[in-house]
């Protein structure tokens, strides 16, 4: 509960920062919709019609207010759309809400692909690193997944694309992901981001797993384990595994927590219509109620998440489930 | 191909308002209806929306204005204009009266028959109060809207303009049907060959055939399309050489010759009317001294330019805003060239020494303005000009350099016709005339031709006009900025590609077929 708490006032702090950030950008909407034809009346005109030349406080109360009701307000794009109109009926394109609504999905399914490949591949390589440590496998899989860590996601997206799609013909390289589309298509058309963010992911959790691990075949009861004559392997799946578990949830929830907020890039590089785009579409023209929108759903999974990676953890170790 | 010969045909092509993409007509077959093409876009936003009076960018004006929407004329892929919803037209003498007859029979996607009553309505979207319409000195040059009968509309306007019939070409002018434009806007009801299925703005766009269209037999041979909005240059061309998509816009000039090695990729590449300006306020010194800004316009090297900003994608510029797609594009008059005696002689019969000029320039303004702006300043030191570049932000750039600085870059994409070209931006007086530049002969040549009918006689007009800007005009115009797209092999055209726009003038979804 207090962590629930602390978790609620974390948030409130990030959506003033994000307030004040996102208000500090250069330029704004009216300017960047403007372009060529931004006289200065022009621009009077527009943020006179969007509220942008009332005062900040007003503006991020009313703005607050709005987003515990998960009511973003209205994208300054579509009210725009909204004013030509004369008004936004029967458009399905009002609010803020309901454009991140589908963008929000895909982004979630391709993190979750993602989790699905990422997540017992790096465990299983990083249990196998601990198992056989130092051995050429150890040193490879440390090799290979520092090296892919520390390449520059569209690198990854690039050469990716280049094995997979271009050599050898197998994936598409645009991930043109719809909702009307059957759930093997839509795998196959998510792949390649999936795997590109397996790479970026994969080091972090794995070498997490194989060092939690090790530091704990060091303990006397493995080594009473070990005694009894159980096999290597069943001593680190059966006894070592589960007491290393709370910092490999950790590093679990970190970088589940990364798939959804820094998608952007590779969303981008496979034209994956997720939040990442949107978020950048809505940078490039100023749409502020959207970038604001965008960071909270940020925010909010980086905190869920690791308020859940707290519960795991706890519940994990019998001695902080049952405090004394 | 080396840069010269590509310049040469482009040359060629760009006379005679085409370019001949190479092996585009598919062994002689004619157009046939079927298939289901795949277009990826760059110039997509979230914040699109059917409204014409909101479009700007490619994505937009290829799928309302080239496929579900229709405008009252068109100009074909020949540069020529033709009917559209509107059948025939003729002016009274002085280009003031304009009796418009609409085609009969058509109808709108949702069943309603097109008449008078919507091009009445349409039109006046653009002068709604706080409609903010790119079309809006179109529209509201037009005093009286009088329906004759269902199929005649009489326009009066303010003033006599030749180019009226011209002007409706414009992919702001959409025809909606009346009483149900808000739910046209929002749902993309028009009377063009193609019907909304699916529209995800900065996403993706469905469209099928229509049934039967006044079109038939002339255009709209596939039986849908669909259209991707792929802004990522390289994700773009990466879909295109997979075969992901069969055509894209704006091919990235550093990986053309990568495309044009592809033999399943063709390149098809036309010079319009977008060129790069460097504007200078002729009310502010030196540029308000007529010798500086001579010296200026022959202490840049043009064609460097052109090779090195846009990689030979391009042709060199005359110090006038008209360009090839222009109708009344004068190709023959003298061209302003690279000469830094000449520039340091006009200086010094001027009695001028050590002229010194500040140069405001950001990518905002085109990719490869501060570049360009460099080169400039390396030329214009041959012939003893100092130009200081600024390098400008470019958030704001529109609003706070242009216009307000002495000198910038900008870039225009230029107008259907030279009037409308000349009167946004070089009439004396108005907003946008990023100069201040006035004179007197230019500005009664301006009115002289507007409503002037005759077309010989227009013709001279106009290219008087232009010798006039590019020898005391204050702006220098180094370079064209061709459009250059690619195709796969999956499609196939007529040969002939309109110049306008992007995307074959925006039309490949009318005017293309699977091959």
């Amino acid at each position: 509960m207090q962590r629930l708490g602390l978790g609620l006032l974390t948030l409130l702090v990030v959506s003033i920062v994000i307030f004040v950030a996102v208000n500090a950008l250069p330029g704004d909407f009216a300017q960047a919709i403007l372009g060529q034809g931004a006289t200065p009346e022009a621009v009077a005109a527009f943020r006179e019609d969007l509220g942008l030349n009332r005062p900040y406080l007003t503006r991020y109360f009313e703005w607050l207010a709005g987003a515990v009701r998960f009511d973003f307000g209205t994208a300054y794009s579509q009210a725009q759309f909204a004013e030509f109109a004369g008004s936004d009926a029967g458009s399905g394109l009002g609010s803020v809400a309901e454009m991140l609504g589908p963008r929000f999905r895909n982004t979630i399914f391709l993190a979750g692909l993602t989790a699905l490949i990422a997540v017992p591949f790096s465990i299983t390589i990083g249990v196998l690193a601990a198992l056989y440590r130092n051995s050429v496998f150890d040193r490879v899989a440390n090799i290979s997944t520092l090296t892919s860590i520390s390449s520059p996601e569209f690198f990854l997206a690039y050469i990716l694309i280049l094995f997979l799609a271009v050599i050898n013909p197998i994936l598409p390289v645009l991930s043109l992901v719809n909702d009307e589309m059957a759930l093997t298509e839509r795998i196959r058309m998510t792949l390649l981001p999936a795997l590109t963010l397996t790479l970026v992911v994969t080091a972090h959790m794995m070498r997490m797993t194989r060092a939690a691990i090790i530091n704990l075949l060091a303990s006397p009861y493995i080594e009473m384990a070990r005694l009894k004559g159980i096999s290597p392997m069943r001593v680190i799946v059966r006894h070592a595994l589960p007491n290393a578990l709370a910092p490999i949830i950790n590093v679990i929830a970190l970088n589940l927590a990364y798939l959804i907020t820094g998608v952007v890039v590779v969303e981008v590089v496979f034209v994956y219509p997720g939040i990442g785009q949107l978020f950048v579409d809505s940078v490039k023209n100023r749409d502020i109620p959207v970038v604001q929108a965008c960071c909270l759903i940020f925010a909010a999974a980086y905190i869920l998440l690791n308020l859940m990676a707290d519960i795991l953890s706890i519940l994990s170790n019998p001695r902080l489930r049952h405090p004394k | 191909m080396t840069n010269l010969s590509r310049r040469g045909l482009l040359k060629a092509g760009a006379a005679a308002g085409v370019l001949t993409a190479t092996g585009a007509v598919a062994g002689g077959h004619g157009p046939k209806r079927g298939g289901t093409a795949k277009i990826g876009l760059a110039g997509a936003n979230t914040s699109d929306s059917w409204d014409g009076r909101t479009h700007s960018d490619s994505y937009m004006i290829v799928t309302a204005h080239g496929c579900v929407f229709d405008c009252l004329t068109e100009v074909a892929a020949d540069g020529t204009l033709v009917g559209e919803l509107a059948e025939s037209w003729e002016a009274s003498a002085d280009a003031k009266t304009w009796t418009f007859k609409l085609r009969q029979g058509v109808t709108f996607h949702n069943g309603k028959p097109f008449s008078a009553d919507d091009v009445i309505e349409s039109l006046n979207l653009h002068t709604a109060e706080g409609a903010k319409s790119a079309a809006k000195p179109i529209v509201s040059a037009i005093t009286e809207m009088k329906k004759m009968d269902d199929h005649t509309i009489e326009f009066t306007l303010a003033a006599g303009n030749a180019d009226f019939p011209f002007l409706l070409s414009d992919y702001h002018i959409l025809m909606y049907p009346a009483g149900q434009i808000e739910e046209a806007i929002a749902n993309g009801i028009g009377t063009g060959l193609y019907k909304v299925e699916t529209f995800e703005p900065g996403v993706r766009t469905i469209v099928s055939r229509v049934d039967s269209h006044y079109k038939d037999g002339s255009a709209g041979w596939f039986d849908s399309i669909e259209f991707t909005a792929i802004n990522d240059s390289t994700a773009r061309m990466n879909a295109l050489m997979t075969g992901q998509i069969d055509a894209a816009n704006r091919v990235d000039f550093k990986t053309e010759p990568l495309m044009r090695a592809n033999p399943n990729i063709t390149i098809f590449e036309v010079t319009g009317n977008q060129h790069y300006t460097f504007p200078m306020l002729t009310n502010v010194s030196p540029f308000d001294d007529m010798a500086v800004r001579k010296a200026l316009k022959h202490a840049i090297n043009r064609q460097e330019m052109v090779d090195k900003i846009l990689l030979g994608h391009g042709a060199v510029g005359n110090d006038h805003p008209i360009g090839p797609a222009n109708q009344y594009f004068a190709s023959d008059i003298a061209q302003n060239s690279y000469d830094p005696d000449m520039a340091k002689k006009i200086l010094a019969d001027a009695g001028l020494s050590d002229v010194s000029v500040q140069l405001s320039a950001s990518d905002a303004a085109f990719t490869g303005a501060v570049d360009a702006a460099q080169l400039y300043q390396a030329s214009a030191k041959e012939a003893g000009i100092n130009i200081e570049v600024v390098q400008e932000p470019a958030d704001g750039y529109w609003s706070n350099v242009w216009l307000k600085k002495p000198w910038c870059a900008c870039y225009w994409s230029g107008r259907a016709t030279e009037d409308w070209m000349f009167s946004t931006a070089y009439e004396t007086g108005v907003p946008w005339n990023d100069t201040q530049w006035e004179n007197a002969r230019f500005q009664e040549l301006l009115l002289q031709g507007r409503a002037e009918l005759d077309t010989t006689k227009r013709s001279e007009i106009y290219t008087e006009m232009q010798m006039i800007m590019s020898e005391e005009g204050g702006t220098v115009v180094p370079m064209y900025a061709n459009y250059v797209d690619a195709h796969s092999n999956k499609l196939a055209n007529s040969g002939t590609i309109g110049n306008l726009w992007q995307m074959d003038s925006s039309r490949i979804a009318e005017r293309w077929w699977m091959a």
